[in-house]
């Protein structure tokens, strides 16, 4: 398949890249399975969401799912692909017990999806097929082979699968998984699917290959499956990354063959090589018509659409007028932006200034919360963190009061407004007030002041001290700072 | 009304009877159940004509317009709690939960369940030789074959047994049988009549259809099969009902004699009981020509790729897992399939696996499936460019009348050529029907009738009168 690469070179202080692509199956979520009327199971008791048709029956046919084909479209849209005005299925042909009918049904050289990219990577495809049952091997091995039984659970089979296919375009472990995570937070935004890794929903296979660093060609590659998440995703990106390097820096050749990952052990371990590969004996599904997609089809699918991240963060950072590095940020945490985009929507007053408002959410909320939580879950009501950075904006509470405002927000709730004026943590303005306690302060602190008289810029730390501890927090910094120049006449 | 009696009346007649409370359903069927559970008994002795019949009379709905005729079917429908196994030794002790689309219409207008027949295991075979069940016997000639693969359907309408029967055809599998027995046997369009339930051999080819006693019979049973079905995804919406046939002239009818399919390679005998039957179509006012089908030739080459390799996969399910036969002492899990597959399947089901696997096997499929895929669509095209010359092809069903056990057996080639006239019609997908025409050597004579897609009350009109106009007699075959 692959050109042939000089890796004669990259022994011992060659410098050699990585070069990765993705595959990705994503369970979709239909209301039924690929090609029967069965529900999807989420834990129902073994083989009870099942039928004559995803149980392989004799004399069973199966009929192609509409909806599946429907969000299949939504992840070819979202991924700028071609859509294939016809696409058709084919029979994938192999034994195992996971797989009923000794075929699955799959799609081969007609995809629903071709080309497109999300972020820097290209796809180089989008299609469906049907997932297999599960496996449960009771023994010591976890696997089939030197296990006393295995029991096959059928709820699973059938369940419709979107396979995701990228073009070779990443090089590291760190950036396959981002860009990963990008994918997920895309497909979900989508809502085609639950994209939960630890669930199944979302599954990733890596191809991997090395070439010395600044080629273009592509050295044999191996499969590594199994890696069910993100930081099993780098891990057994790193160890294969290793494991090759080790071999061609040895003066060895890489085999291509599918390998497994073992979180537990981070071992590597052979699956069957390509002597032993199968031969898939694919042809077209004579069960089933080609699937063919009108103008209509594909309307139907944009309608469905709501905006993708890449799009929500360029909208952020051009309408709102976010930094590009928030813009991203709340858009690839959806329930972020989404949060983020309620309190601007709650139009409080004093308005609070957008990024100002991302800045507190992604900061100081997000660090009060349970990490991954979603604030909108949290006591704090989008409005309420609009109104209290709209008061911090208006220095009607300072930067140090507003956190304990937000402390009390995150633990009980209610209207920042009310918690100022309950705890008296309005901030205290430029007036006779204030100069009153900076004076006192510097009474206090007559070392200090004179240091700071003297050009010790740093020596002023003391001072404020005093004057927030005297107010509890309350005064405004650059005001104090002001203040205590102003009257060292410095 | 004597038993006799009442087992000379055709489907139609004896649904009549019923509907005009002249006759009763459960006498009916008794009459039929007692002779076919006779058969069933007598095993060897006997036609070996069926693998399971009913123990009573179902219930049934007799004011349906199929009126509690009882109906016999081929194996390899699916038919809930009772034994379907394709004719294999792989599905032994199989009890679907579920009945096929095809039979439960029927019984849901008012059949009435009597018997399972005997096939080639997974209707591959033309002789009726490759069952688990053992041979079916000619009725005409103990010692014949009555065809296959749907064999015991036919044996069994023609001896009497049944008044009529469901079978399927792949490659010529309802209407060489029904050649072979004296029967009229009809393939219908490919998707006129849902795939459901039917234990697949080729899905691109397989299609239910009648065996019956003449030509009205046959409309009666396919007009309750037809029509578009949820389930199958190939199943297509009739365009019109389907009609009781009722012509008697063939006036300015069209009637196209390929050269290819009614020369060399088929018997003497057979031709002139074909040539025949010709006449008598001109003389009901039918206009004969001659057409070419330039690729019919390579129809059986193109066939016997793309069905094993159909049937490669459609028969990977049968593993020993979940259901049906599973081989005892095995070591590991492929160990398991291999001896199960070893021990369940018949030598011409492993020979059509093993063809198949091969056929699509990486570095071949465009040299095999490929071009034989590209054949089809040359056959295809060589019918609708001759179906704009001539409304019909007739052509003998078989090259031959029946021949005697064991005589092919060892020579899978000589059995194949046996479909070498009803291949084209199946690689095409169009409907064509076989009524006896004749005897030759006092064997039966079918003559085949093909029209293009959806022409079936056409077809069905043209077989009556052609019908009408031999009046064949099936009586010598009653046993």
């Amino acid at each position: 398949m692959s050109d042939s690469v000089d890796t004669a070179n990259a022994g011992a202080g060659g410098v050699l890249e990585a070069v990765i692509g993705l595959e990705i199956h994503v369970q979709l979520a239909t209301a039924t399975k690929m090609f029967c009327g069965c529900e999807l199971s989420f834990g129902e008791p073994p083989n009870t969401r099942t039928c004559p048709v995803c149980l392989g029956l004799p004399g069973s046919l199966p009929v192609a799912n509409a909806r599946a084909v429907h969000l299949g479209l939504m992840i070819g849209l979202a991924l700028g692909s071609e859509l294939a005005p016809r696409s058709i299925f084919h029979r994938k042909n192999y034994f195992y017990p996971d797989l009923p009918k000794g075929y699955q049904i799959s799609q081969y050289d007609e995809p629903l999806c071709l080309g497109g990219h999300l972020g820097a990577v290209r796809i180089h495809r989008v299609h469906l097929e049907e997932d297999a049952a599960k496996l449960i091997h009771v023994g010591s091995s976890g696997r089939i082979h030197g296990s006393d039984a295995s029991i096959v659970d059928f709820n699973r089979g059938g369940t419709p699968l979107a396979e995701i296919v990228t073009e070779p375009d990443l090089r590291s472990p760190e950036q396959a998984s981002e860009w990963l995570k990008l994918l997920r937070s895309t497909l979900r935004r989508l809502g085609v699917s639950d994209v939960n890794m630890e669930e199944g929903s979302l599954r990733c296979d890596a191809n991997i290959s090395l070439r010395p660093a600044g080629t273009s060609g592509l050295g044999v590659k191996t499969e590594l499956k199994n890696m069910n998440s993100f930081r099993f995703i780098e891990r057994g990106i790193r160890a294969e990354i290793a494991r090759q390097a080790e071999i061609l820096r040895g003066g060895g050749q890489v085999v291509q063959e599918t390998l497994h990952f073992d979180p537990a052990s981070a071992a590597i371990t052979s699956l069957r090589s390509k002597e032993e590969a199968h031969d898939y004996r694919y042809f077209p599904e004579p069960d089933l018509l080609p699937v063919t997609i009108d103008p209509g089809m594909i309307d139907a699918a944009r309608a469905d659409m709501s905006e993708l991240p890449a799009e929500r963060a360029e909208r952020l950072r051009a309408e709102v007028g976010l930094n590009a590095e928030s813009a991203q940020l709340l858009a690839f945490r959806g329930e972020l932006g989404d949060y983020f985009e309620a309190a601007l929507a709650a139009e409080r007053e004093p308005a609070p200034e957008p990024q100002t408002l991302a800045n507190w959410i992604a900061g100081e909320l997000v660090a009060r919360l349970a990490e991954g939580e979603d604030p909108a879950g949290s006591r704090v009501e989008p409005g309420a963190i609009a109104a209290l950075v709209g008061l911090v904006g208006a220095k009607r509470v300072s930067v140090g009061a507003g956190r304990q405002v937000l402390d009390r927000l995150v633990s009980d709730g209610g209207e920042p407004e009310a918690i100022v004026e309950a705890e008296g943590l309005a901030a205290i303005g430029g007036g006779e007030d204030l100069a009153a306690i900076v004076a006192a302060a510097l009474q206090a602190n007559a070392e200090a002041a004179e240091r700071v008289r003297g050009g010790n810029a740093k020596a002023i730390g003391p001072i404020v001290g005093h004057v927030m501890r005297e107010t509890k927090g309350r005064a405004d910094g650059t005001e104090v700072s002001r203040l205590i120049h102003e009257q060292l006449g410095v | 009304m004597s038993v006799t009696d009442i087992r000379e009346l055709s489907a139609v007649a004896a649904a009549a009877e019923i509907g005009a409370g002249s006759l009763s359903a459960g006498e009916l069927f008794s009459a039929y159940r007692e002779r076919a559970a006779a058969d069933r008994v007598a095993g060897p002795d006997g036609l070996n004509c069926f693998t399971w019949v009913a123990a009573g009379a179902p219930l049934t709905d007799v004011s349906g317009p199929l009126a509690g005729v009882p109906l016999a079917v081929k194996d390899l429908f699916c038919t809930e709690g009772v034994p379907s196994q394709s004719g294999s030794r792989i599905l032994e002790g199989y009890l679907p939960p579920y009945t096929a689309s095809a039979v439960s219409r029927l019984t849901e207008a008012g059949a009435a369940l009597l018997a399972k027949t005997n096939q080639d295991e997974f209707a591959m075979g033309s002789s009726n030789e490759n069952s688990a069940f053992g041979p079916v016997r000619n009725p005409w000639d103990r010692e014949r074959v009555p065809g296959g693969s749907s064999g015991g359907s036919a044996a069994a309408v023609a001896a009497g047994l049944a008044p009529w029967a469901l079978g399927t055809d792949t490659g010529g599998s309802i209407r060489q049988p029904a050649a072979l027995c004296g029967i009229v046997g009809l393939k219908p369009t490919y998707g006129a009549v849902s795939r459901y339930g039917m234990i697949a051999f080729a899905s691109s080819l397989d299609q239910a259809g009648p065996l019956t006693r003449d030509v009205c019979d046959a409309a009666l049973l396919l007009s309750h099969m037809v029509g578009r079905d949820a389930r199958d995804a190939t199943s297509l919406e009739f365009p019109y009902a389907i009609e009781l046939p009722t012509a008697e002239r063939l006036d300015g009818v069209r009637l196209g004699v390929p050269e290819e399919l009614t020369g060399a390679g088929v018997e003497p005998g057979v031709l002139e009981a074909f040539h025949a039957s010709i006449v008598r179509a001109q003389e009901l006012g039918a206009l004969v020509s001659e057409v070419r089908l330039p690729h019919a030739p390579h129809a059986l080459s193109a066939y016997y790729v793309i069905a094993p390799a159909e049937c490669s996969s459609n028969l990977a399910r049968f593993d020993g897992v979940r259901y049906g036969m599973r081989a005892e002492g095995a070591l590991e899990l492929v160990d398991m399939y291999t001896r199960t597959r070893h021990d369940g399947f018949g030598a011409e089901v492993k020979r059509r696996i093993m063809l198949g696997t091969y056929a699509l096997s990486s570095g071949y499929y465009d040299a095999y499936y490929g071009r034989a895929q590209r054949v089809r669509t040359k056959i295809a095209e060589d019918f609708r460019s001759v179906f704009g010359e001539v409304d019909f092809i007739v052509t003998p069903t078989a090259p031959t009348v029946a021949f005697g056990l064991g005589e092919k057996t060892g020579d899978p080639l000589a059995m194949y050529l046996n479909d070498y006239c009803t291949v084209p019609m199946s690689l095409a997908g169009i409907p064509a029907i076989s009524i006896p025409c004749g005897l030759s050597g006092g064997l039966p004579v079918g003559l085949q009738i093909a029209g293009p897609a959806f022409c079936e009350n056409r077809l069905l009109e043209t077989a009556h009168a052609l019908e009408l106009a031999l009046d064949f007699d099936g009586t010598p075959a009653r046993v």
